[in-house]
């Protein structure tokens, strides 16, 4: 354990934070790591993330980023040969014990991949499956909250009236605030977006990116992102992540405005300043 | 109206579901343990190189089934000799020259395949008979058996022949093209080999549907249990052996499971030639894309 | 030759095989009107329908039980067979350990080869004995239900598994990433997205069905009547061809061939509903 990883090893405990908000915690990572077979996706992660704001995930590609977001609503278990090790706390408990209720956490933590993921039916029914499995049983409920979602993303007023056209008709940018809504209208915690602009044209990324800002305060947000720009301007913390000794690790954690100005380690600070990545 | 609590969803649901789907598999799995425990206990009982190699005795109770399996490799040999170079001609056409050709006559080419694909076995076997036995003169024999199963495995190959040039990388056509290369050439130096592991799990999966065949041989290749000495004797085939021995000869069933061990065995050896060529097959394919 | 000759002749003779493979069907469709038009001339088609029974040697033509028969046997065996393979494949794909599901499908393709003959003989061997000793004969509609089941389901199977393969691998991530439990996946995203593909494969196995020869041949008895129960034996209109060809002569011949011509008449229509079940592309039709 060099002396760049020290102070990261007492994270787990807020007092000890480095970064200069003192945020209520929604859940923090304890040395989690990741492996697929034998090779390790990511190794040692004691991640804090804070209630109510947006934590940008950055580094280059191959970093795990991807499969740590994924890990925290337990994902990696639909790959045969996966392994965890480490916690995961949200509000006191392990949420990788085996004994909780997976699909309750995955209501209340959503996930938006980076390619649309629309279901190949009506855009009605892209809502009403998820919330009827959830439980909900009143048509004007699911309608109601299927609105509420739409208007929350700023498409009701593009798709109102067409509610029964397939949701693959719609444009990417159209289908991944669709996306976006559909895990709102869980009424979730917190949203973990992989990179949700990525596979967008630039009109729809601004659109997805104005929509993420606006959902602060009252939702929690983790965005994995390769745009720095992206992250400077909407992101309230920063972990960069990088690749050492074969497996993604985090190097350095802090308020974005330090990370981007103030880099404490020398890779951040390559990075950011683009001189590598 | 804004509603603060979802329900608990329907456990049973999952439960329900998870135990039926464990219960079909057991009762499949408990179904295929029976019917081949019952075929090898009784079958291996007759099992010996003279039973492979002997000729029957007493209309088939006794003796062996040496001619039998003769006729049955004859009339496959003739079943490919005649299938494979009708089959793979017309696949290559259908891959190959689909665009030039006018679509209503592909349309008619692969409609009437599938209505053949379908085809009742024993609806098969009145045309072969009617055909090949009667208005060609061929008579009860091993050339008439092997033309109608050509009939019947021609779809399969055709549509697994197919599928495989299909899926030879399109650069290798536009790199001979753009190199010159005459269609024939191509054909013959590049795609046809690069298809060649398709085309061959084709013929093997024909080889099987042959070897099952039973309706469409008996007023076709005949009854006899004679070693043929030519292809326009008759002879009769494995299968058309396990039906005759177990509705017709009274005593005959112990025969009959040697033989049925021994049609099983036959197939297995080609299911996993199959099973070997495919992934034979697949390596290759992502060598080439 | 030239080159440019070679290219010419090599699309000529590819075209002349590709017209002889295709003619096959309409040489078979001919013979079978030719040799069918004897009995149909001296009968007529009525007949066929409204005589008082199947004694062909007498002039009675009347093919109505054996088609019911065969209709029977074959509703029954898909009522039997298609929840079994479609819970099949649901294990196979999602249920069983991976390990398992291997064995299991390897299990199911061996079934696949198993010649129909083979089903037959076991059927006559074993099974009719058993539905024997519960009421006589034993060769009966449910022997011949239990055997075509068996036979059409490893197919069935087969079909379920890889529609199920193709659409989990595009929409399990997301629906389980929505917190989506198994069952739910598998009731309102699998099933209903399966379902033209498995609609298909079900109408092509029917044509299989309908077509089988020589296991219903060894197991449902052969009495031409139409069965009012499960333990009566009775005899398919396939099974009629290949028992009465060996030594029918005149018109009781030809009136084999009319019933081999409607059996391929119903393999064309259900060859057609398949194709049109195939076509209907999924994302017009909003579920």
């Amino acid at each position: 354990m060099t002396s760049n990883q020290a102070h990261l090893r007492a994270v787990p405990q807020p007092a000890n934070h480095n970064h200069p908000q003192r945020q209520k915690l929604y859940l923090y990572t304890e040395n989690l790591s990741l492996y697929y077979a034998e090779q390790a996706a990511f190794m040692d992660i004691s991640l804090p993330v804070c209630q109510g704001k947006i934590t940008a995930l950055i580094g280059p590609s191959g970093c795990g980023k991807t499969s740590f977001i994924q890990s925290i609503i337990r994902m990696h278990e639909l790959t045969p040969y996966a392994r965890i090790a480490g916690k995961v706390y949200k509000h006191g408990q392990n949420i990788l014990d085996k004994g909780l209720d997976l699909v309750q956490l995955r209501k209340r933590i959503g996930l938006i991949f980076q390619r649309p993921t629309p279901f190949p039916f009506s855009i009605r029914k892209n809502f009403s499956l998820p919330l009827k499995e959830h439980g909900m049983k009143r048509h004007d409920e699911i309608e109601h909250m299927m609105e509420t979602a739409l208007k929350d993303v700023g498409l009701w007023g593009e798709v109102n009236g067409r509610l029964e056209h397939p949701a693959t008709t719609l444009s990417g940018g159209q289908q991944q605030r669709l996306c976006i809504a559909r895990a709102l209208a869980l009424r979730p915690e917190a949203l973990l977006l992989d990179e949700p602009c990525s596979a967008l044209d630039p009109h729809s990324s601004r659109a997805v990116e104005e929509l993420i800002e606006g959902l602060k305060e009252r939702y929690t947000l983790i965005m994995v992102t390769h745009n720095l720009a992206q992250a400077k301007r909407i992101a309230d913390l920063t972990a960069f992540f990088w690749l050492q000794e074969n497996a993604g690790r985090l190097i350095e954690y802090g308020s974005t405005e330090q990370i981007f100005k103030n880099p404490q380690h020398a890779l951040t600070q390559a990075y950011v300043q683009g001189r590598s990545g | 109206m804004i509603p603060t609590q979802f329900n608990k969803t329907t456990p049973w649901r999952d439960k329900l579901l998870a135990t039926s789907a464990w219960l079909a598999a057991a009762i499949v799995s408990l179904f295929f343990i029976w019917l081949l425990s019952d075929i090898l206990w009784h079958g291996i009982q007759r099992l010996s190189w003279d039973f492979l190699t002997s000729d029957p005795l007493d209309a088939g109770r006794s003796g062996g089934i040496g001619p039998i399996i003769v006729s049955t490799l004859l009339i496959l040999t003739i079943c490919l000799v005649v299938a494979i170079p009708i089959g793979l001609g017309c696949a290559i056409y259908l891959a190959e020259y689909a665009q030039q050709a006018h679509p209503a006559s592909l349309r008619y080419i692969r409609g009437s395949l599938d209505v053949l694909a379908s085809m009742p076995s024993i609806v098969l076997g009145l045309f072969g008979s009617a055909f090949f036995c009667i208005l060609l003169g061929f008579g009860f024999s091993i050339l008439s058996g092997g033309l109608t199963l050509a009939c019947m495995v021609l779809p399969l190959l055709i549509r697994t022949a197919e599928q495989g040039l299909r899926d030879v990388a399109h650069e290798h056509r536009t790199s001979a093209a753009a190199l010159g290369l005459s269609r024939y050439s191509t054909l013959l130096h590049i795609i046809i080999p690069a298809a060649a592991p398709a085309i061959m799990v084709g013929i093997v999966l024909s080889v099987g549907r042959a070897l099952a065949e039973t309706a469409a041989l008996i007023y076709t290749a005949g009854y006899v249990t004679r070693m043929p000495e030519s292809i326009f004797d008759s002879g009769r085939t494995l299968s058309i052996h396990i039906y005759d021995l177990s509705m017709n000869v009274p005593g005959g069933n112990s025969t009959s499971y040697g033989s049925a061990l021994v049609l099983i065995i036959l197939l297995l050896f080609i299911n996993i030639s199959t099973a070997w060529l495919n992934e034979k097959y697949f390596t290759r394919k992502f060598k080439h894309a | 030759m030239s080159l440019l000759h070679r290219d010419l002749l090599l699309h000529w003779v590819l075209r002349i095989f590709a017209l002889l493979a295709s003619l096959i069907v309409g040489l078979i469709a001919i013979f079978l009107i030719v040799e069918s038009f004897p009995v149909l001339n001296h009968v007529g088609l009525l007949a066929f329908f409204s005589d008082a029974s199947w004694h062909p040697t007498e002039q009675l033509f009347n093919l109505l039980p054996m088609l019911w028969a065969s209709l029977m046997v074959v509703v029954g065996a898909l009522i039997l067979s298609i929840p079994l393979s479609l819970l099949s494949a649901l294990f196979c794909e999602f249920y069983a350990p991976t390990r398992l599901a291997v064995i299991y499908r390897r299990i199911i393709e061996l079934l696949a080869g198993i010649p129909s003959v083979i089903y037959g003989f076991w059927g006559l061997v074993v099974l009719v004995p058993i539905i024997a000793s519960i009421e006589a004969p034993g060769t009966s509609l449910l022997a011949g239900i239990l055997v075509l089941s068996f036979m059409i389901l490893p197919t069935l199977t087969l079909f379920a598994i890889t529609a199920f393969h193709n659409i989990s691998q595009q929409q399990i991530a997301n629906s389980m990433a929505l917190g989506i439990s198994k069952a739910g996946f598998i009731c309102h995203v699998i099933l209903p997205l399966a379902r033209p593909a498995l609609l298909a494969g079900t109408v092509l196995q029917t044509g299989r069905a309908i077509g089988e020869t020589m296991a219903l041949l060894m197991v449902c008895g052969n009495v031409v009547q139409t069965p009012s129960h499960l333990f009566e034996p009775m005899r398919t209109l396939t099974s009629n061809i290949a028992l009465e060809m060996a030594y029918a002569m005149d018109d009781h011949r030809s009136a084999l061939f009319v019933s081999g011509f409607i059996l391929l008449l119903i393999v064309i229509g259900l060859v057609i509903l398949s194709n049109l079940l195939v076509k209907e592309p999924n994302d017009t039709h909003t579920v």
